[in-house]
């Protein structure tokens, strides 16, 4: 083995908080050789984020450096001063972030913020350091490099803005890449245009990365080499085939274990089933009406078609996911059939019964049949009431029970989440997001519905928590007789447990089929692309 | 990002020492008002021109004014006032401004149309000059400077409220709250009220500083409190005359003022930085 | 359609405003205590005369009538007489104009010189005394009297020190750089802190925001960052609050140009309230607030100029 092109040795850092010092790295080391994709994966918390920061010294003003050394050029970063630490920084290293649209200054053009690392290092002119520009965007295999030069972020796709960050980052040729969840802000098949580049420039260049990653697919895709961390420390490092292979230590194949794509897939079953939701030629537009300045101009109402033309259909018990990119639509679907967006055209049909058109107490009926589970656990619950509060609200309105035994009623349903009761007293942000996930999933049960429909509920989720929570809805299908639409970005979790599934892009319906089939055989190519696109983790 | 978490897992923060000064502050001036009057030894109204623009001195500690009015018995009894002024002055806007807010913000549509264009409509009048306007039409007194102040600021907490709303109502709790069946009424005064009202809260205290001192600015060009009570804008009007040759008129009810301003507003910052909204 | 196309569309979304705007001082006038017609025309007018001015201002027909009156009125630039000044409030108030003006440039100029300054002052040495010195200024300056803060400067600045005139406005515009030194700084004085206070929470908020960072590992130094992203970015929020600050600025002219004895708009509305002068009042809370409707329009254009994003 060569020398390491860039070394962390023992590097602790812990953060100042209101409750004292917090650990966020202890004893953590490890080493980048020349040319190679060095992975850090670990979930929220983990410490990955913040060694990779550590080695540009862009940690928060809170964050102080307890010990260590980061060895780069045979220097320690740690004790650079802040004009030789320009030197480097954006020169000899560069870093790309997880959020492009943040990471980048929206009132600069993509252009100037390429540019600028050239004029800041080089002392380029104007007119030189946007002629490279253009250049660099074109690497980036941006089309129009010469128009696109003049662009604002906001007038860029999301993978074209982490187009120009790369860009912008790797703009003075620096020998090494730091990248920060580069690709968890993205859709799947961009994803896997942004890795392509990625690899492409390794090869080019001889670049050397860090690719930092809660994704296991991607790290197994991308790196020679990865760390494992968990808490703020390392717990192991290795080849990456030795790592997925021949995982050591306890939370590593938990790690694996918790990796949807590996998970065993959702079996088709045979039974006939009497049909509970027939949705057919659902449209759902959204105006953007201008109201009186509009009429008064005679501008044209603009128009966006959420949802064109879908049609589907599920039986008693059954469990169907709903798979799409950002705009596809599939979340607009679920707020159609719960009656929280606009449905334009067609019909949605409840247990034999449309639910467009219900009187106050068929809404009620309703309500109690159908509930949802939300995305994101901190924005689903009432920050200003209490665990006990928010499940004993739909108790009450629904007059479920005796007010004397909603207690015991709220009990049992904690008890069905698996939640131990002495969280009851507590408000949401007490709470972590799993367990604030299991409320929410607890809310809905409360109504003993006979349709869930979980929009996106593990997404915001760590992958050993998501494994838990998709566990739970496993369990409560199994023992409740529940009929579930699961919404979902994420293939892998659709295809461990739903039995159907229907694709969806830009709104309308692209393929609808058993899922088994359609992962093995996808008709659509747009279904193909998206099979493709799913990072891979070759197990033997 | 772990930060943050921690933060929020770690609860106990102490107040902040802004907070507790300007409540300090505004207790004392309460006290005074309450119990002061009751101790001086001086009238604050009747006039003796015998004892006309006597400096600060053993008899009259902070001096007399030209009528030979004992200046700090006249700041005292006028704490009363400019504290009234201070309550009243806000309660009428937070309420209404409130109520607009949530109704337009949680129903939208044609209701949020129509409030919205009242609101355009009333900011577009620069705020001091309206109150004049109206306080002028309803006749120059404390009843139409609650009355007018209403009718015009009850823009601001309206605006807070209703941004807040707008957003809260789209959060998924409310939407859930939704689907189980709750009602319009409930969703509003449990789910969206408690979570809006924050940013309103602070700025009562910033609209407490604004009232005080656009109260006596009103008492001072003859617009507000009517002489001879002892309104300090309404004393700093009589001692402009002297001030030449008697400023401790005009200096010392203005430093009244200053305070009872002050304190309110190191309120409005300390609570502002307990519970991270702006001032 | 371009970016700049609202340059058109926007005055036309002006118009309900507008229309509200009359609305509101129509309501003024009707709201009046006693015969607006005899007051005006004094207590030895004969019924005759009153019938005939009650006629000419549509006062004898039904409210939204007399609405119409008004408009076409107002539109004609006739805003009725004033009591107290024997003349058309029009010319009261064009009269009157220059000083309220020249006013409000100079106390808008040194607000946002001061704004600025303390602000980035304290943007950039967050957390330390320098910060904490402005924060207590601002908290402190918010609750300064304007009329009060007048009166101290003319008592230690003027009467004392004789630095300053006491008051009044001169004839040629550069001596009023220094006639009006002291009102426009009180005016300055009185806004200074809300605006300080917003522009630093911004530039706080966009010190910590993520293009900070992605500058700080691309190697910029910290001034470029500060000078070319975080200003640019924190401007667009405090520049979209002048159109409020104007219409705080106007309301500080009616004290300070009392205070001061200034000959401009605001003395002569406390005037005329003083005298039940109804026309004048109604005529200058009508002028002030198109004022302030321009103003915000003139923000929303500067807006667009400087926010690639903003589409209105």
């Amino acid at each position: 083995m060569t020398a390491p092109i860039l070394s962390v040795e023992d590097l602790a850092v812990t953060f100042a908080t209101a409750a004292g010092p917090v650990a966020a790295l202890q004893g953590v080391s490890f080493a980048l050789q020349p040319g190679e994709v060095l992975g850090i994966v670990g979930e929220s918390g983990s410490g990955k984020t913040v060694a990779c920061r550590s080695v540009m010294r862009l940690l928060a003003a809170n964050a102080q450096v307890r010990s260590g050394r980061i060895l780069f050029e045979g220097r320690d970063m740690l004790a650079l001063d802040e004009a030789d630490l320009a030197r480097i920084r954006g020169d000899r290293i560069a870093m790309i972030f997880q959020n492009p649209s943040t990471h980048l200054d929206p009132l600069m053009t993509a252009g100037g913020q390429v540019a600028e690392a050239l004029r800041a290092h080089r002392g380029m002119g104007a007119r030189e350091a946007r002629r490279q520009a253009i250049d660099l965007l074109a690497e980036m295999r941006i089309p129009e490099p010469e128009r696109r030069v003049d662009s604002y972020p906001h007038q860029l796709s999301g993978g074209m803005r982490q187009r120009v960050m790369i860009a912008a980052a790797l703009a003075c040729r620096p020998g090494v890449l730091l990248a920060d969840e580069p690709t968890t802000a993205l859709d799947v098949t961009v994803q896997a245009q942004i890795l392509g580049l990625l690899k492409g420039l390794r090869a080019e260049h001889g670049l050397s990365i860090i690719l930092v990653s809660h994704d296991l697919g991607v790290i197994a895709q991308m790196c020679d080499r990865v760390v494992v961390m968990k808490d703020g420390k390392v717990v192991e490092t290795g080849p990456i085939a030795d790592i997925i292979h021949r995982p050591r230590m306890d939370y590593t194949r938990q790690l694996i274990a918790s990796q949807p794509a590996l998970m065993l897939p959702a079996m088709p079953s045979n039974r006939v089933r009497e049909p509970i939701l027939a949705v057919r030629n659902l449209s759902v537009h959204y105006a953007s009406s201008r109201g009186l300045s509009g009429l008064l101009t005679g501008q044209a109402r603009h128009v966006v078609r959420a949802v064109d033309d879908v049609g589907f259909s599920l039986g008693q018990g059954e469990t169907l996911g709903i798979v799409g990119e950002s705009g596809s639509g599939k979340s607009t679907i679920a707020r159609a059939i719960v009656g929280l967006a606009p449905v334009h055209a067609g019909e949605i049909d409840f247990a034999g019964r449309s639910v467009r058109r219900q009187d106050a107490a068929a809404r009620l009926r309703f309500q109690r049949s159908v509930q949802m589970v939300f995305q994101d656990p901190f924005t689903s619950l009432n920050p200003s009431f209490t665990i006990a509060r928010t499940l004993a609200e739909p108790l009450r309105r629904h007059r479920l029970c005796a007010p004397a035994d909603i207690a015991a009623r709220i009990a049992e349903l904690m008890a069905k989440v698996e939640l131990p009761d002495d969280l009851l007293s507590r408000r949401p942000s007490q709470l972590s997001g799993g367990q604030r996930q299991r409320v929410g999933i607890a809310r809905a049960l409360a109504v003993e519905p006979r349709l869930i429909i979980a929009d996106e509920v593990t997404s915001a989720l760590d992958v050993t928590i998501q494994a838990q929570i998709l566990g739970l809805f496993k369990k409560l299908r199994d023992s409740m007789g529940l009929t579930i639409v699961l919404i979902s970005h994420d293939l892998a979790v659709v295809r461990h447990l739903c039995e159907r599934v229907v694709v969806m892009r830009h709104g309308r319906l692209v393929e609808h089929g058993v899922t088994a089939e359609v992962f093995a055989a996808p008709r659509d190519p747009y279904t193909q692309e998206l099979l493709a696109a799913i990072p891979r983790i070759a197990i033997a | 990002m772990s930060a943050a978490q921690t933060e929020a897992a770690g609860g106990t923060s102490r107040w902040p020492a802004s907070l507790l000064a300007g409540v300090a502050i505004v207790l004392a001036w309460l006290l005074v008002a309450g119990l002061g009057p009751s101790f001086s030894p001086h009238d604050p109204i009747a006039v003796d021109l015998a004892n006309a623009l006597v400096p600060p001195g053993s008899d009259h500690v902070l001096g007399t004014d030209s009528f030979g009015r004992d200046i700090l018995t006249r700041i005292v009894h006028g704490a009363r006032i400019d504290l009234m002024m201070a309550f009243f002055g806000v309660v009428g806007p937070f309420l209404l401004g409130t109520m607009v807010g949530l109704v337009a913000g949680n129903f939208g549509g044609v209701a949020d149309a129509v409030l919205m264009r009242i609101l355009d409509v009333t900011v577009s009048f620069p705020y001091f000059v309206l109150v004049i306007a109206i306080v002028a039409v309803l006749e120059p007194g404390l009843t139409s400077y609650f009355v007018s102040l209403t009718l015009v600021n009850w823009v601001s907490y309206a605006r807070l409220v209703r941004s807040e709303v707008l957003v809260l109502r789209e959060a998924d709790f409310v939407l859930a709250a939704r689907l189980i069946g709750v009602g319009e009424v409930r969703v509003m005064s449990h789910h969206l009220l408690p979570n809006a009202i924050t940013p309103a809260v602070v700025f009562v205290f910033t609209d407490a500083v604004l009232t005080i001192v656009l109260g006596s600015s009103l008492g001072f060009l003859g617009l507000g409190v009517q002489p001879p009570a002892a309104e300090w804008g309404v004393m700093i009007a009589e001692g402009q005359l002297y001030l030449a040759t008697a400023w401790w008129i005009c200096v010392f009810p203005g430093l009244a003022i200053a305070t009872l301003a002050f304190g309110f507003s190191l309120i409005a910052d300390g609570l502002a930085k307990q519970l991270h909204t702006a001032p | 359609m371009g970016r700049y196309a609202f340059v058109l569309r926007r005055p036309l979304q002006l118009v309900p405003v507008l229309i509200g705007i009359s609305l509101v001082t129509f309501l003024l006038s009707q709201a009046m205590p006693g015969d607006p017609i005899r007051v005006m025309l004094g207590p030895k007018a004969s019924e005759e005369a009153i019938a005939f001015v009650r006629a000419r201002y549509g006062l004898d027909q039904p409210i939204l009538v007399q609405y119409g009156y008004y408009l076409i009125n107002v539109l004609r630039g006739d805003f009725g007489q004033s009591l107290a000044f024997r003349s058309p409030v029009l010319d009261v108030i064009l009269e009157r104009l220059a000083p309220t003006i020249y006013l409000l440039v100079y106390g808008l100029v040194l607000t946002l010189l001061f704004t600025v300054a303390l602000a980035v002052a304290a943007a950039r040495r967050q957390g330390r005394w320098v910060d904490q010195l402005v924060r207590f200024v601002c908290i402190a300056g918010l609750g300064l009297p304007s009329f009060w803060l007048g009166l101290m400067l003319i008592m230690f600045l003027s009467l004392k020190l004789k630095l300053f005139p006491v008051s009044g406005f001169a004839a040629a515009p550069i001596d009023n750089l220094w006639q009006l030194f002291l009102p426009a700084l009180t005016i300055a004085i009185a806004v200074t802190p809300t605006l300080t206070r917003n522009l630093r929470a911004t530039l706080v908020s966009q010190l910590a925001s993520d293009y900070v960072v992605a500058g700080r590992s691309k190697g910029l130094p910290e001034r470029w960052i500060f000078y070319r992203h975080v200003f640019p970015n924190s401007l667009l929020p405090t520049i979209s609050l002048l159109g409020i600050v104007v219409s705080f600025l106007i309301g500080g002219t009616v004290v300070v140009e009392t205070v001061f004895n200034v000959p401009g708009l605001g003395q002569l509305m406390v005037r005329a309230v003083l005298k039940r002068d109804y026309f004048t009042v109604q005529g200058i809370t009508l002028f002030f607030s198109i004022g302030v409707v321009l103003t915000t329009f003139l923000v929303d254009l500067v807006s667009v100029a400087l926010d690639p994003r903003v589409k209105l």
